[in-house]
Order: C-alpha cells, then structure tokens, then sequence
C-alpha cells in the first residue's frame, strides 16, 4: 500500500468515526435534557391523576389524560391502519407480483405518502371535518393519523412480504389453493413476525406525532369516554404545558416528555428484537 | 336414440379398464411466448399413465416452463403468451370454464429447492386435506401418517408432528413436500430437479421414492442430469431451445439416438 492510500485510509475511518460520535452525542444529550428536566417531576400523581385547575394554570394533577388519550388514539389508528394496510401489501405480493412497473408506481407514491409532513395531514383532515361538519374528537385524531401511519404500515409490511419467495406461492397454488387462501393462509403467517415490527414503527410514530392531532383531536383536561369527545395526547400535552408561565406546569411538560420518550424507546427497541433474523 | 346410450355405456366400460399405456397427458402444438421469445415451439407429445417422463435437457431449453404449463402456475406470468392444448385426462385445462384449483389438485408439485408452509409438519399435510373439504380429525390423523409412511419420514417425525415444518432439514422438507402433494390424492407428480439441491443420500431417498410411486401415479421429472434420467426414466422427452428433438422409451432414446444434439449431450453427458 502506497504512503498515500494509507492516509487516505486513516482519513476517512476518522471522518466515520467522527460522525458517528457525534450522532451518539446528540442522542445522549436529547435524552439527559429531558431526563435532567422532567425525571425529578416524574411522581405517581404525575401519571395516575388528571390536570387539576386546568392544564395551563393548574399547578396539581397529572397528565393522565394525555397518556390514556394518547393510548387510545394510537392503538385505534394502528388497528385501523392495520386492517387497511395488511390487504393491500398482500395484494401488491400476491396479485401485482409480475406488473413489476405498476408496483414500483405503487411504492412511488407510498413513499411520497409517508414523507408528507404530518401537519398537512393535520390541516388536510380538519378542512375535511369541517366541511363534514365534524368536531374535534377522538374519533377525528384517530382517523387523522390512521392516515398518516397507513403509507408507514404498507412498506413496512410490503418490505416483509417481498422477501417471501415465488416458490412458495407456487407451492400453495399447486396444492389447490386459490390466491386469497394463499394469501391470508400461507403468506400472513410466513410475514408474522415481521408484521409485529410494522406494526411496532407506525404505532410509534402515530404516538409521537404532534402535527396530526393538533387540529383534529382537540386537547381537554379529562379522559375521553367515547370517538366524540375530544382527548388530550402527549406531544400536545408538551407543547401546551411548556408554555404555561407557571413552572409546575412545566415541569409536568418534561415529565411527559420523559414518558413519551420512554414509549418510544421500548417500542424500538421491541421492534428490533422482533424483526425476524435469517 | 337406443343406439347412442348403447354407445356411452360401451365408452364407460372402456374407461374403467385403460390399459397403463393409455396416455394421460396429451399436449398438442403448445406454443409458449414471453416478450418476443419463443420459449416453446410447436410441442406435441403424449405422456403415458403410470410410467415416469423424463423432461431432459440443458439448462434454458424450456422444461420448466413446460412442467408449469401442465398445472397452469404459468398464469402467475402474465407476460406469457400461450396457444395450443394440454388434455388431462382428456379435458382441456386451458378451456375458460375449467376450475383451476381442481386441475392443480389432480397434479402433486416438487420444486428445485423445498417450500414448506408456514406452519407444523402435521398442518403442512392437513392443509391441502381441508382445501378438498377434508375436515374430520381421525380421518386427517390417518392420511397425515399414511402419506408421512409414504416417503419414509413417518419415523422420524413422529414424536414432533406439531413442530415446525421450517426446523426439519433440507431432505426431509422435501420429502414433506412430496408427502403434502400426495395427500390431495393427484394423479400425477410434477417435479422440477427435486433433487439438485439435495445431498446425496436425501437425493438417492426421493429417487427411490419415485420408483415405488410410479405403480399408483403417473410422474413427470424435469432433470437435466443425464445419470437420473437413465436411472429413473420409463420415458424420455429430450427438448432443446423450445423444441422436443427427441423422445420415447428410455431404451429406445439412450441407445440410438437420432440427433446430433442428443448424442452430442449422451456423449458429454457420460
């Protein structure tokens, strides 16, 4: 090896290096900031009480009502993302398999779905309510980021279901199976696991998504007892209470930081752990 | 009239007694297109009943593509344009109002490499029992051991018959397949080199296997390896680029080859 090409050599592992150092630090710091901040408000009342006094101005209660809310809302758009994702990714594996040019079409525009901004879902969704005449409920916050997620969920799932090999399918359909049994029978339980992983990520990121439920779920001080209420979420509950003048309110803002960062950390984390090695 | 129900009866009497060598498969002028390729050429042939076919010939030369025509996994292609007639049992299978799924069940399919289902070795042969409407457990519980005995793996699975198909090794899933395809009760096996990737004595098992099935169905063997050809085939079909060069009884085949190609290939074939 020539003197030059060592240098070379030493440069760029330095440049790696480098960068990687400083994408571990900025996740560090994220994570001591809201902890420093929010983890010495963590309390019982905290996470098992509703604001007192109102979100803004009361400095007792908890957040109860965006973490239930915030639950509410992401696991009803994840089901409901689910239900429309899981046949369309098998359609696009199973029908469309050899109009290779129709799905990288389909896949376009799915990915150019999941890179909209989620507040043009937001925006998209309440002009949409308004002119149905809808409120802000949980029912609309629902359908907002089931919207948002879908794209997320579909790729996800397709990725899972390409990898499965036509030889399967030709094994199925050799046995007599029509497409659809081939599809829900054999296919589904082959990308199982995998499904678990899509299901983790788009569940995460409809929980962590501010922008969408800003103009559609409303924000309220209690617990939603029904789609027609309006519900309090944690990304909204941040956003409010930190700019409340008042510094419990604050505090209980970091705090919720604390709780949806943990959320989304477990999820990830479950979601690697899930993803099927081969 | 009195003399066409006469006529009928006679034809029934006729079917019940077919002579082995009756043909089961008759395909007549198929011609297979994909984007300007010709893959198959004007194939005509008859393949006999209870005997195997072997479809010979160098990589590329279309057997594949003609074992995949015979159940029609060739609709999966829609670039494929084909023409022409394959008679199963004397019934069109490219005719608009056949049932697909009905003309698959009559075929058991053995592919390259093993694709077990996604689910336990006793489902993976149960599953095709209940596409047939075949729900009763002891008569489910009788089939799974008979077509598990079938291809000798009865013995080594049974004490694990709910654990997953996916575990068993490469040999043994390929002998489930051939047991799954079994128990929907075909007439005829289809298998693409159900061997290549198979070790050795996995391998030397599925021939055997052959050898004793060919007394109850009718098998037809893509292969291009000239050694399984002579071992197993009753019948031989040698094709190359779309086109069948020659064929008929094995004997016939290997010892005077017609073509220059064909001597060429049993030439360098050893």
């Amino acid at each position: 090896m020539t003197v030059r090409r060592k240098y070379e050599e030493n440069f760029f592992r330095f440049l790696s290096f480098l960068f990687t150092a400083i994408i571990v630090f900025a996740l560090v710091q994220i994570i001591w900031t809201i902890a420093k901040k929010g983890v010495p408000s963590l309390s019982w009342q905290i996470i098992s009480q509703e604001p007192k006094g109102g979100y803004y101005f009361g400095k007792d209660g908890g957040i109860l009502n965006a973490i239930a809310g915030s639950f509410y809302l992401a696991v009803s758009a994840t089901v409901l993302a689910f239900i429309i994702s899981l046949p369309v990714a098998l359609f696009m594996n199973i029908y469309l398999i050899r109009y290779q040019r129709l799905l990288i079409g389909i896949r376009f525009f799915l990915d150019v779905l999941w890179g909209v901004p989620s507040i043009v879902y937001g925006a998209f969704s309440f002009t949409l309510l308004m002119y149905l005449g809808y409120k802000n409920s949980l029912g609309a916050g629902t359908i907002t980021v089931a919207a948002m997620i879908t794209p997320i969920m579909i790729r996800a799932m397709d990725e899972v279901v390409k990898t499965i090999p036509i030889g399967l399918q030709e094994a199925s359909l050799a046995l007599g199976s029509t497409k659809t049994e081939t599809a829900y029978k054999v296919f589904f339980r082959e990308a199982l696991p995998g499904f678990a992983t899509a299901i983790l990520l788009a569940f995460g990121r409809g929980i962590g998504d501010a922008a969408s439920v800003l103009f559609t779920a409303g924000y309220t001080d209690y617990i939603p007892h029904s789609f027609s209420e309006p519900t309090a979420t944690l990304p909204l509950a941040i956003f409010f209470q930190l700019s409340s003048p008042i510094e419990e309110v604050q505090n209980r803002a970091y705090a919720a930081a604390v709780i949806l960062t943990l959320i989304v950390l477990v999820l990830s984390v479950s979601a690697r752990l899930l993803k099927p090695r081969k | 009239m009195p003399s066409t129900i006469e006529l009928k009866q006679e034809t029934e009497v006729k079917v019940e007694s077919i002579p082995a060598h009756v043909p089961i498969v008759k395909i007549d002028k198929l011609n297979v297109y994909s984007k300007g390729t010709h893959i198959l050429k004007d194939v005509s042939t008859v393949i006999p009943k209870n005997k195997i076919t072997v479809l010979l010939g160098p990589s590329g030369c279309g057997k594949t593509t003609l074992l995949k025509c015979l159940n029609r996994l060739t609709d999966l292609y829609p670039d494929l344009k084909i023409n022409g007639s394959i008679k199963i049992d004397g019934e069109d299978i490219f005719d608009a109002g056949r049932d697909i799924t009905t003309i698959r069940q009559k075929m058991g399919l053995l592919l390259q490499r093993p694709y077990p289902l996604p689910m336990s070795i006793y489902d993976n042969i149960a599953y095709g029992l209940k596409l047939k409407g075949i729900r009763k457990k002891k008569i489910v519980n009788a089939k799974v051991e008979k077509h598990l005995k079938e291809v000798a793996l009865w013995d080594e699975v049974k004490d694990r018959l709910k654990t997953s198909a996916q575990r068993l090794s490469i040999g043994q899933q390929q002998r489930l397949c051939l047991a799954r395809g079994l128990a929907v009760e075909p007439e005829i096996i289809l298998a693409d080199e159900p061997s290549s990737a198979l070790d050795p004595i996995s391998s030397k098992v599925i021939d055997e296997e052959f050898l004793r099935l060919k007394s109850d169905y009718t098998i037809i063997l893509v292969t291009h390896s000239l050694r399984q050809a002579k071992r197993l085939g009753d019948n031989i079909i040698f094709m190359y680029y779309g086109e069948i060069v020659e064929s008929g009884p094995a004997e016939q085949v290997f010892e005077n080859p017609q073509s220059k190609i064909l001597q060429e290939y049993l030439r360098v074939g050893h």
